[in-house]
């Protein structure tokens, strides 16, 4: 089964007495935000050969920080929050500011993630709505939609990595995609097939599919039938472009327990997950394949990555093969996944 | 998810509580390795109280929890409970498994994996609770809720035995 590996380069506590809930890569690889139970964001640099953290945020939010996403350039920082608010920060020298806090949802912010262009933000709450929120020059944000396509809370939301196209997960099992048109965003596809919460969400580095992982214990990867190559195909009209997607691959049997976050490798297109089973798995695809019929392979499975549940994993975007995990225990771990030649 | 107003259930059945755990020579012998059993999660459970100042009943004298419904693997770091609602539209169920969860995950070490489930065709919304309870974001957040969390430690006060 295994010909590559997943070995720890580091583990260190990150949010004491609490729980680490996710952590993110700036787009440059060489810092990581951090966020947990304790409502402090905190940011991790590489001083020598250990990672140090480098400033705590943490006026920000009265409750769990649920989630921090960087900016495309890296600038500015984003945190979701239980306390029903988004805090936008700005990297000034070695400290961050906090620019202003984006108001809205009645409950529970669980995500916020930005657009390619960097120009847009998305957020959802358990209040089963998704917003859209516009940033213009001035770093004034300025709420362009409400989304209710949803029936219960939205865990997570994700932009395509090049189209203007948004996907979101659901504690009602089902995934929706969204696309802007005349001014308004629509959903333009439902894709059902989980039995429990989708928990998370990561496009492959195409954008031509779509992973979801699942409190059902399994792993699907959705196709859009209408994208072909890298652009939509040119026989799509534009309405049903990015409607039609099917499941063409479920990985069951490999996890123990929810699976709580999933990230495609965008530089070596290696999926991993984080289970509430304490593991953290590498699966490969087979490149040989039918692209209509996927398969992949368990590549590497740590069982005990961390003592409680795995929350986040993240590729970092720079280095091939170096992945943060963090956990319930409040640790973040840092791991080499090395592919054996031949 | 309240408990004041008038009583859903005004008589409920009232069960007889068993006896105290039978201690053996290897209990009280500190060399020997203790695992968690059933008997100490239901022991665990079993003193905490609905807060109905009508009934302060423990679960165990409302049936709500039977010994012969806690699963503990020590060696798996598991704990499976089923808690049995007086009534099937019990308003209360998803508090009452909000505060067995909570109880036990203030009691056990961290290593342990905890699951709260209605016992099977009890309840009107088994499904709806059972998914609820095993949200661990929607139990953080609920938590964060200093009512909800007050009501949950009311569950818990210990009732005086």
């Amino acid at each position: 089964m295994t010909d590559a590996r997943l070995v720890l380069a580091e583990r260190f506590n990150a949010h004491p007495d609490s729980r680490c809930w996710h952590v993110a890569w700036n787009p440059a690889g060489t810092l990581m935000a951090s966020c947990g139970g304790d409502r402090a964001i905190r940011i991790w640099g590489k001083e020598g050969d250990s990672w140090k953290c480098l400033s705590v945020l943490q006026d920000g939010h009265q409750r769990t920080v649920r989630r921090v996403a960087w900016s495309p350039c890296g600038t500015y920082l984003a945190s979701a929050s239980f306390d029903a608010t988004t805090c936008i920060w700005k990297k000034k020298q070695d400290d961050f500011e906090c620019l202003t806090t984006l108001e809205g949802h009645e409950n529970e912010v669980k995500c916020v993630t930005w657009a390619p262009s960097g120009n847009l933000l998305a957020t959802c709450s358990r209040d089963k709505s998704v917003w859209v929120w516009e940033v213009d020059e001035e770093d004034e944000y300025e709420c362009v939609t409400v989304i209710n396509s949803h029936t219960q809370d939205v865990k997570h939301v994700v932009w395509h990595p090049t189209q203007e196209l948004l996907a979101s997960a659901s504690y009602d099992n089902n995934i929706c995609v969204y696309k802007e048109e005349d001014d308004d965003w629509e959903c333009k596809a439902t894709l059902e097939g989980h039995t429990s919460t989708v928990w998370s969400l990561t496009f492959d580095p195409s954008g031509q599919r779509l992973a979801s992982c699942s409190d059902d214990r399994t792993v699907k990867i959705w196709k859009c039938q209408n994208l072909e190559g890298s652009g939509v195909c040119p026989c799509a009209t534009v309405e049903d472009a990015f409607g039609s997607w099917t499941c063409v691959c479920t990985l069951s049997g490999f996890h123990g327990r929810t699976v709580y976050d999933i990230a495609w490798c965008r530089l070596t297109g290696a999926l991993v997950t984080a289970c509430g089973d304490d593991g953290v798995r590498v699966f490969k695809e087979d490149v040989t394949a039918d692209p209509d019929q996927p398969t992949f392979s368990l590549a590497a499975h740590v069982s005990k990555a961390h003592s409680q549940d795995v929350n986040c994993v993240v590729w970092n975007p720079k280095e091939a093969g170096l992945l943060a995990s963090c956990s319930d225990n409040g640790e973040i771990a840092l791991w080499r996944y090395q592919e054996d030649d031949e | 998810m309240s408990g004041s107003g008038a009583l859903e259930n005004a008589n409920p059945l009232i069960f007889q509580r068993s006896g105290a755990r039978l201690l053996t020579a290897s209990d009280e012998d500190e060399d020997v390795h203790d695992p968690i059993d059933d008997r100490e999660i239901f022991d665990i459970l079993v003193v905490m109280s609905i807060n109905d100042p009508e009934h302060p009943l423990s679960l165990e004298e409302l049936n709500v929890v039977e010994q012969v419904r806690v699963q503990v693997n020590d060696t798996d770091s598991t704990v499976g409970i089923e808690f049995t609602p007086t009534i099937p539209h019990c308003s209360m169920a998803t508090l009452i498994g909000l505060s067995i969860k909570v109880k036990l995950l203030r009691s056990l070490p961290d290593r342990f994996k905890i699951d709260v489930h209605i016992t099977p065709g009890t309840h009107a919304s088994e499904d709806a609770v059972n998914k609820q309870l095993a949200d661990k974001e929607r139990v953080a957040a609920a938590l964060e809720n200093s009512q909800l969390l007050e009501v949950v430690n009311q569950c818990l006060s210990t009732k005086s035995l």
